[in-house]
Order: structure tokens, then C-alpha cells, then sequence
């Protein structure tokens, strides 16, 4: 069998291959920092026990839809207290219960949602406390 | 000792009368009991206020100023652009059906404060495509600012110019921030909201705690024995544009 263009069918079959496989070997080996994010605030020193609404890993992965959960709650329901699995309850406010522990946003919030380019924008509208902004 | 047939009449007597009595006198100590503040929170079946306007010192602001400073509402400097919870208006343009040439002087000068005026039938409700603004089940007509979109639909279907549009971003526009309350965005309607937030809270509005000659009466219109109740049928009083049909829950003592 003989094709005719062979030579720019394959080249072209293998640049295609190369651009599609990109994702998966670009960055092989390499190692990135993940963003350290830091939990030294006055509020989280001073608590006995570090731990969240809920726990860490609960919140690392579904704390955007803790958030939807509770602002469904608030302006549809007039929920204002969310109850955590271990029973405490909570004002379910962005900022004053979120900020008032993580009142270093920047080096929170701000760090891991640029890091994975994600731009939630609850803070055009909710007030980032003064100490916070800086 | 067994009670003679008169001791049990004087018993029986005196039961029924301490019954009857409360529900005759009571409108003396009917008065709700409300304002804790971080109280319990207020609760009703439908929430109405009512406005005796007769009562505002010429010049007084105070409701419209605690209002737009705990809600963060923006001042433009552009009448066109205004955002506005709480204002005034002249009798005429309040009452266009009302009014007329030969009105007694002191009603045409008259500043009425007018608000959201919280339908029981609400048209913005009905056009909202987002289901941005909503019915509570206590009576407020509520805005899910999430939600909405900017369409402006809803100011159309208002007849009472109740809300304003956000043209740009407010919060370089708002003199100081209250930071319990957050901001609107840039595309977004915003309108009084009765402060659900400080019923929640057990406050009642910021309006009617602002009122120092207690112009402004908030209560709740399903409880016969409520303040507002009692006022509202003593005292002759008018709803804004109310044959539109869209039961508005602003009741006007005039």
C-alpha cells in the first residue's frame, strides 16, 4: 500500500497526538507547591479544639456548596443556624462566622482560589470585615 | 366541707367572669411585646406597617437615613441612577388619585415617607423570570440578590417606583459601610426588604426604631389585637394606588 502525502498524513497524526496527550505528560516529574495556607489567626488560636464547621476534609472538598447550602437556607428559608454533624450550631454567615476564624482571607481563602483560578465572587457583594481587608 | 348550692353559684360566677373579662379590656394591654434586641425573633402572619404622616416635623429625615446607612444603599449624586429604600413624596404624587386643586394646604405640603410597599399580590413577584424576588410566608416581598439577573422587569411591573438598579458598582458610592449587611453588585435591583434581617434578630425595622415622633407603626395585620390593628381601624387611613389590586400592605393614616 502507498499513500500518497504519507509524510505530512503521519506528521500530522503525530502532532495531533502530541497536543492531545499534552495534559497528561506536561509537567511529568515536576513538582508543584501547592499553596500553604495558613490557619495563624487570633480567633483559631484560641481554640481548644482545631476543627471547622465540619471536618477538614469535608470542607477542603464541599465547602462551596456548604456555602450555597446555607445561603439557599438564609434568604429562602430564613435558616439562620446551621447544626454540624457533631451537634454545634453555627450562624450560617460568610462573614461573620467564615471570616470571623479565617480573618486572613488572604492568606486563606485567597491563596488556594487563585491557585486553582477559581473566582468565586461572594466578595463583591459581602463585606469583607475592616481587620480582614487591612 | 361540702359547698352550699349558693357557694357554688358565687364559684361558678366568678370563673365565668374571669374569663370574659380579659378579652373585653384587653386592647389596653394588647400592645405586642417586641424588641429584644439578639432577641427571639419577630414572627407574624403578615407584616404591614402604617404611616401617619401628620406626625413627620417638616425636614425630618431620620427614617430614610437609619434605613439606607444599615442596608449600605448608594447615593449617585444622579437623580437617574438613585437607589432608594425609603423617600418622600408630595400627597399628589403619592395619592394622584386623591388629590386635587382644592386639597386643604397643609395635606399638599405634606411629605409622605413611601417604601416597598410589601403587595400582598405583588407584581414584581409575578414577573420576576428568575424568581429573584419572592413572597415570604409572613408577607415580605423578598430579593434573592443571588439571583437576579439585572432584567429589570420587576421595575416595570412595580407601580409604586419602589425599586432601583444598580447601573454601576455601589460600593465606592456608599458613605460608610455597615459591615452586617452586605452591598448589591453592579446589575442588580435592590428594594426594601421590611428588615427581615433585624426581625430575624428581634428587632423591628430600622425605619420605625429611627422615628422619634413614632410616625411609623410596624406590625402584624392578621393579629386583630396588635397595635397596628387597633390603629388601622380607628383611624381613617388610604393605601397607595390599592385599586391596581395589588393589596398593598402600607397603610397611609391621612
Amino acid at each position: 500500500m502507498k499513500l500518497s502525502n504519507g509524510i505530512k498524513i503521519i506528521a500530522g497524526i503525530v502532532i495531533f497526538v502530541i497536543l492531545i496527550t499534552f495534559l497528561f505528560w506536561y509537567g511529568k516529574g515536576k513538582t508543584f507547591l501547592q499553596p500553604a495556607l495558613s490557619l495563624d489567626t487570633p480567633a483559631i488560636a484560641q481554640l481548644k479544639e482545631i476543627r471547622c464547621v465540619e471536618d477538614t476534609a469535608f470542607m477542603r472538598a464541599n465547602h462551596m456548596k456548604l456555602l450555597v447550602t446555607w445561603r439557599e437556607g438564609v434568604v429562602r428559608e430564613g435558616n439562620r443556624l446551621y447544626t454540624a454533624r457533631d451537634g454545634r450550631v453555627f450562624d450560617a454567615s460568610l462573614s461573620t462566622t467564615c471570616l470571623k476564624c479565617h480573618s486572613n482571607k488572604q492568606q486563606f481563602c485567597d491563596r488556594c482560589h487563585n491557585y486553582v483560578g477559581a473566582k468565586p465572587n461572594c466578595f463583591s457583594c459581602h463585606i469583607i470585615p475592616a481587620e480582614v481587608r487591612k | 366541707m361540702k359547698p352550699s348550692r349558693r357557694d357554688f353559684l358565687k364559684i361558678a360566677g366568678m370563673s365565668t367572669l374571669s374569663l370574659v373579662v380579659p378579652t373585653i379590656i384587653s386592647p389596653a394591654w394588647a400592645k405586642e411585646k417586641l424588641t429584644i434586641p439578639g432577641g427571639e425573633p419577630l414572627t407574624a402572619k403578615r407584616w404591614g406597617m402604617a404611616i401617619d404622616a401628620s406626625k413627620c416635623p417638616a425636614g425630618c429625615v431620620d427614617c430614610i437615613t437609619a434605613c439606607h446607612g444599615a442596608h449600605n444603599v448608594p447615593d449617585f449624586g444622579n437623580p437617574k441612577d438613585e437607589v432608594k429604600w425609603i423617600w418622600q413624596e408630595k400627597f399628589a404624587a403619592a395619592f394622584p388619585n386623591e388629590s386635587h386643586p382644592y386639597l386643604q394646604e397643609s395635606r399638599k405640603q405634606l411629605r409622605l415617607p413611601v417604601l416597598c410597599n410589601q403587595c400582598a399580590n405583588p407584581p414584581c413577584v409575578r414577573v420576576c423570570p428568575t424568581k429573584s424576588t419572592f413572597q415570604r410566608q409572613d408577607g415580605i416581598v423578598m430579593m434573592d440578590y443571588h439571583r437576579c439577573i439585572g432584567c429589570r422587569l420587576c421595575m416595570a411591573a412595580c407601580p409604586y417606583g419602589a425599586r432601583s438598579m444598580n447601573y454601576r458598582d455601589p460600593q465606592p458610592f456608599i458613605r460608610k459601610i455597615n459591615p452586617d449587611f452586605p452591598t448589591r453588585t453592579k446589575g442588580v435591583v435592590e428594594k426594601c426588604n421590611f428588615c427581615e434581617e433585624r426581625l430575624a434578630i428581634g428587632l423591628k425595622p430600622a425605619c420605625v426604631a429611627a422615628c422619634k415622633k413614632k410616625a411609623l407603626v410596624f406590625g402584624d395585620m392578621e393579629n386583630p389585637r396588635s397595635e397596628i390593628r387597633l390603629l388601622i381601624e380607628n383611624r381613617f387611613n388610604l393605601r397607595r394606588r390599592a385599586s391596581l389590586g395589588t393589596q398593598p400592605q402600607i397603610y397611609y393614616i391621612v
